[in-house]
């Protein structure tokens, strides 16, 4: 594998149905344009999308796994931020 | 009839020959991404294929389906543009092969969308997205060629002095052709090559790449006589229906 690789793109793509546009995969192009195409070809061949955003993978900053404890498990015991402790009246729907 | 079949034929095989050489490249693409970008332009083509023999082969109204005229012809009887059946060399010459192709495609479907003929209008309709598509990829690709390293850069201007002496044919009107544009089948052909010339200059000045100088033009495959290439081309489509006639699959 050639030490000079293009660069790795993330790809998000907005379904027909969905609002948001979703994490699909990754793929390598040159530049923004050839990878907007790449991903157009790579994973919307099956009419999976109507959008499509692509980002360098090297401009995402993420979590640390080693911190995963620190960041999420303290709002595993804090129950009362769900909604879950008030009575509805009777006659709403869809909730 | 006979003078729209025969123009069928000329641009179904464009499509075909184009598809399978560029389906040659399925699993060597430079990398992954443009494995199925090239890929999925070959199946683009053969489906246009497909829609332009189905026509032809019914006004042909000799029995004879798609697939009959896709595989069972014989060299000289297949009158794609000498271009199209081009080995697909480097990558610069797979994509200046393309993109020389795709301006003149684009331009062929945009004006066959008001053919007198509503089949062939329908069928220009339908190409033209993809059409879009594949002179976006060819476009961008003979720009970052041309415009990137100084080896992609020769590769990119050796593809088009190559290349160049078979574009002229694209254009190619005999009787058949002639009658057709009077008739309002299809666009006058000669009128599409300034237009032609114009797109693939805008492209290849970002590109920084030249057009040859004083060279001359080449080609009779509108003719049916090829270069040495189509033979080895056709053997390999062809060899499943010559060894197992009428095989379905």
């Amino acid at each position: 594998m050639s030490t000079n690789e293009w660069p790795l793109w993330e790809v998000f793509i907005r379904s027909k149905q969905g609002l948001n546009h979703k994490h699909v995969g990754s793929l390598r192009a040159p530049d923004a344009e050839m990878a907007l195409q790449n991903a157009r070809d790579v994973y919307t061949r099956r009419s999976e999308g109507i959008s499509i955003w692509v980002v360098q993978s090297a401009l995402i900053t993420a979590s640390d796994p080693a911190d995963s404890e620190a960041y999420f498990e303290p709002s595993d015991s804090k129950v009362y931020r769900h909604p879950t402790f008030y009575d509805l009246p009777d006659g709403i729907e869809h909730m | 009839m006979e003078h729209t079949y025969k123009f069928l034929l000329r641009i179904g095989d464009d499509s075909l020959i184009l598809g399978q050489r560029l389906a040659e490249l399925c699993g060597h693409g430079p990398i992954l991404e443009e494995d199925i970008a090239l890929t999925n332009i070959s199946l683009d083509l053969i489906g246009q294929a497909t829609n332009i023999y189905t026509y032809a082969a019914q006004l042909e109204g000799k029995g004879r389906d798609a697939d009959a005229l896709a595989f069972l012809r014989l060299e000289h009887q297949y009158l794609n543009a000498i271009l199209v059946e081009q080995p697909n060399g480097n990558f610069a010459d797979t994509l200046v092969r393309q993109f020389f192709f795709d301006v003149y495609r684009k331009l062929l479907f945009e004006h066959l969308l008001t053919s007198s003929d509503a089949q062939i209008a329908a069928i220009a309709e339908k190409s033209l997205k993809e059409t879009r598509y594949h002179l976006k990829h060819s476009s961008e690709w003979v720009i970052r060629l041309g415009d990137g390293t100084e080896l992609s850069k020769e590769r990119a201007q050796f593809a088009i002095l190559d290349l160049w002496r078979y574009t002229d044919e694209l254009f190619y009107m005999d009787e058949t052709e002639i009658q057709l544009a009077n008739a309002g089948v299809i666009p006058n052909l000669k009128d599409l090559k300034p237009l032609w010339m114009e797109h693939v200059l805008s492209i290849l000045n970002i590109a920084t790449l030249k057009l040859p100088e004083n060279q001359g033009f080449f080609g009779a495959g509108r003719q049916g006589r090829h270069s040495e290439y189509m033979g080895f081309l056709l053997a390999q489509l062809q060899y499943m229906q010559r060894v197992y006639p009428n095989m379905q699959w």
